[in-house]
Parts: C-alpha cells; structure tokens; sequence
C-alpha cells in the first residue's frame, strides 16, 4: 500500500478521531452535567428574572410541594406534579420533597457539594474541549465540508421536503449533501456554535469571581439570576436536543451509527470538494 | 503521470511539529494550573485548577457594586440567625461596648480591637450582591474596616498566607470558622462589615463583625467573627479544610464559583 493509498482510505472516514472522541467526551460531560445541574436547582428551585432574587420575592417558576401534593408553578399557573416533581416516591415507597427526583440527579437529590464538584468538573471538559474540537474541525474541514449548510440547501422548498421526510419517519431523503441532511447541519452547527458557548457563559455569569472580571457577561444576561434562569433555559434545550438525538438514533440505525461513532466508519460518498 | 495525493493540513512531519510545541507549554500549564498543590491548603484537583485558572484571569478586579435604590428590601438569614458562645452572647447585650476583635497568630502586634478602635481605622463602604451557593441573591450595603488596614496594623508576616475567621457561633455543636488566602485578605473590597444597610450590623446577619469577601459565595462570609488568626497553613485548624462547610459536607475552600 502506498502513503498516497492510506491517506485516501483514512480519507474516506465518516467520523474523524478528534469528532469520536469530542462526541463521547461532550456525551459524558453533558448527561453529568444535566444531572448534576438539576441537583444544584434543587437547592433553590426557584429562577427570577434580574439581579436578585430571594424566597422572600416571587419566582417567575418554582417547584414545591404543598402538603400532599408536589405542584410546578409558573407566573401565575400551576400544576400538579405529584409524583414526579416537588413531591415523589423513593423505589421503597418513602416520601421524597425535593424538586426534581432521585433518578434524574446525580449524585443524590439533595447533595449539593457534590453536585457542585460533578458539575465543575464536568464543565472543564466542554470549556477545554470545545476549542480545540473547533480548531480541529475548521483544520480537518468538518466544520465547512459537513456541518456548515450549502446556501442551496436553505431554500424553502428543500427545507420543506427535508421536514416533511423527517415527519415520515423517513430521515435519510436523497436532498443530503455529505454526510448529514440539512436539519441535521443546522442542528449540529447550532448546538455547537450556539447553544453550547451559551449555556456556558450563562453559567460562568453566576460565578461572583468570573463575573468581577467580566461584568459584560452579566450584563449580557440581564444580571445573575436572570443569568441562573437562562442557564436553566439552556439547559432544557439541550436535554431537548439529547431526547431528539437519541430518537433519531433508534429510528435510523442505532448500532450502525452508533459503531460508526465509535470505530470511524465509512463515508458513503466521496466528497467532491 | 504521476498520482499526487491531495495537499492536507495535519501531515506526520506538522504533526510531529506541533506536538513538539504542544508538549512542553502543556506541562507547563498543567503544572501551573492543576498538578502542583497550593502550599497549605487541601484543594481536589479540579479545584485546585478552578482557582489557579480564576486567580490568573481575575486578578484584582472588584465585584460590582450597585445603587442605593437597588437594595434587597428583604435579605434572608441563612445559616445561624445568632451566636452560641456564651462570651459573645453576653456582649451581644450590652451593644458589644466591651468587646474587642483578637487578631494574632503569624504577625508582630498581635492586638485586640474594640468596635470603637476598628470603627476609627480605614473604613470602606459598598453596596454588593450577596450570592448563596443554594442559588439565591440579594444586595446590601456593607461598611466595615478594611482586612488589609487590620493585616497592616498587626504587621502581618510574610509567611502568612491565610486569614483565618473564628467565630461565635456554631451549626450541630460545632464552631463555624471560614479562610480566605491573601490575595482576598487583600483585597480592595474585602472588609470586616459592622454596618448594614447604614445601621448597626443585624445579629442575623453576624453582629458585632462578618467578614465580606465579595467575589465568593456566601458561606465563606463569616459572621459574629471574633478572631482572626494568620497562618502559614490551614492543616491542624478543626477539620483541615478551611472551614466549616469545607469540613462538615465537603463545599469548595475556593468558592468563586
């Protein structure tokens, strides 16, 4: 085999190393993140807009539990939530008055150092990660070649046909260019260019030495607990993605895409340029 | 003709290359940041980085401060809501007239100060918002004597490295206490508060004197401090890690986060 030979077959790769191990890394960070940032709010489950907020002032959400009954409120509505948020059930049957449940957080319900040390450790993977995953990307071309959209690809009628096959159930239409269709591009693209520098600044806001140094991210937010309160709004859409994720893994071909994630795979077509 | 394989970026010999640069800036950065213990003070690693990383882009920058009109109408009590020694309770009810601050340990004069002595040396008003690790936040104004005027009056030494807060009160039998290195000790902002929102300070909120440390969250801000000692390490002092929430359930010495 010539060196020209096996640059082109390491070529034809469908994931890059630096993409697997980026993939996994932020899919450990984020499911420990997820669950240790819901013990955290559990802790004060209550988010304000502005700078401050105490249980002396009224939370725009709050979970809680009035004597039999956990109950979810938000402005002025409220519902039951018996069962599952404010007021659950441990597997043996004992009373458990905390916010969001036992098998959601991590490492406990109410254990919030703990949860707080998960949380940063956690958080060091994507802040350290995700620059370097960048770089990388922009240098290997995933960036420009797979993830970022062909203008082509945006008009309306495209977009409409890419939905509409995704409505049916059917994900892999033929309007694809590389490797990923045109919802997954964007989706990729915003996670990682959005969402995710996002819900890290947000939560960097909170830190009182961060935000000493830089008073722009609070004021980016609109103050501390308006940045708790988007922090937790982040978070939500990113627990959306990961549900979305996992959905159209089990509707394609979960071990297929899942062994390519893991060994590398292979890209069904070449790319012509 | 010849084939000629596409022109890539990452070939052996650039990655080669790189890897030659990467390597000795990654060791040193990580011996900068996380490998090499802060002397005197236990801190898991990832602490130990977060506060390394903190201290490096922080600096000496000041926590924002607000407008009167901004004040928290309510700000919640948490914690201990009075003191437990029986010597500070005692002084609690003759308005703390003769009570006096002891500061000692690793300094030439170490002293006692009466709330009139600290109340005559260099003083420092400011209106921050107090952010609880449990989440919440709420803004009042703090007066008090500036740590650095006291570490300066005391002549404190150069193998001080921590400032440590004894105080009056104690949570399940237990004497709350809390640190701060010297960089906070230091601090334009960090101050020993005996006023509150223009008033006496409160006994809910730590009278006759609590600790101000304004880029770190609440529980290091101690209240119905009586004593402050400096030491080279804060080993050997309670449960070894620097305070009372650090000792009892495991919360972050550096709590700038």
């Amino acid at each position: 085999m010539t060196q020209a030979g096996a640059i082109r077959r390491r070529a034809r790769r469908k994931h890059s190393v630096a993409t697997r191990l980026w993939h996994w890394a932020m899919a450990a960070a984020i499911v420990i993140l997820l669950a240790s940032g819901l013990a955290i709010f559990n802790a004060h489950p209550r988010l304000y807009w502005g700078s401050v907020g105490t249980s002396a002032e009224p939370a725009w959400l709050e979970i809680g539990a009035r004597e039999d009954a956990g109950y979810l409120k938000i402005g002025e509505q409220s519902f039951d939530t018996t069962g599952v948020l404010g007021l659950w059930h441990t597997s043996s049957g004992h009373r458990q008055y905390t916010a969001f449940p036992g098998a959601v957080t991590l490492p406990g319900p109410y254990a919030l150092a703990d949860a707080r040390r998960w949380h940063i450790m956690a958080s060091w993977i994507l802040i350290l990660g995700w620059p370097v995953f960048i770089a990388v990307s922009l240098l290997n071309g995933h960036l420009l070649r797979d993830l970022m959209p062909r203008l082509w690809e945006l008009s309306p009628r495209r977009l409409w046909r890419t939905c509409r096959d995704h409505m049916r159930l059917r994900p892999h239409d033929k309007a694809r260019h590389g490797i990923y269709n045109v919802l997954q591009k964007l989706t990729y693209s915003g996670v990682l260019g959005v969402l995710l520098p996002l819900v890290v600044l947000s939560g960097l806001a909170m830190s009182p030495a961060i935000a000493a140094a830089w008073p722009w991210l609070l004021d980016m937010f609109g103050g501390r607990q308006s940045a708790r309160t988007f922090h937790f709004i982040f978070a939500s859409l990113f627990s959306l993605f990961l549900v979305i994720h996992l959905i159209m893994l089990l509707l394609y071909n979960p071990w297929r895409l899942m062994k390519d994630m893991i060994l590398g795979g292979r890209r069904e077509e070449e790319d012509p340029g | 003709m010849t084939h000629r394989p596409r022109a890539r970026l990452f070939t052996r010999r650039r990655f080669l290359a790189g890897s030659a640069l990467a390597a000795p800036t990654l060791a040193y950065g990580s011996s900068v940041l996380a490998m090499d213990p802060v002397p005197g003070v236990e801190m898991p690693m990832v602490e130990g980085f977060t506060y390394r990383v903190h201290r490096l882009i922080v600096g000496d920058a000041n926590a924002r401060e607000f407008a009167p009109s901004q004040i928290s109408k309510t700000f919640p009590v948490n914690g201990s809501n009075a003191p437990t020694s029986l010597e500070m309770l005692g002084h609690s009810k003759t308005a703390f007239r003769s009570w006096a601050l002891q500061v000692d340990g690793l300094c030439a004069r170490p002293g006692l100060f009466t709330l009139e002595q600290l109340r005559a040396m260099p003083a420092r008003t400011q209106i921050t918002r107090h952010d609880c690790v449990e989440g919440w936040s709420a803004i009042a104004q703090w007066t008090g004597v500036r740590l650095s005027a006291l570490l300066e009056r005391v002549g404190a030494s150069p193998e001080a490295r921590f400032a440590v807060f004894h105080c009056g009160d104690d949570l399940i039998g237990t004497p709350y206490y809390e640190s701060i290195d010297m960089v906070d000790a230091h601090h334009a902002q960090t101050i020993l508060a005996y006023d509150m929102n223009g008033a006496p300070l409160p006994t809910g909120h730590g009278a006759p004197l609590r600790l101000r440390v304004e880029r770190q969250l609440g529980y290091k801000h101690a209240k119905f401090v009586q004593r402050v000692e400096l030491v080279s390490s804060l080993h050997g002092i309670h449960g070894g890690k620097g305070g009372f929430w650090e000792d009892f359930e495991g919360y972050e010495w550096y709590a700038g986060i």
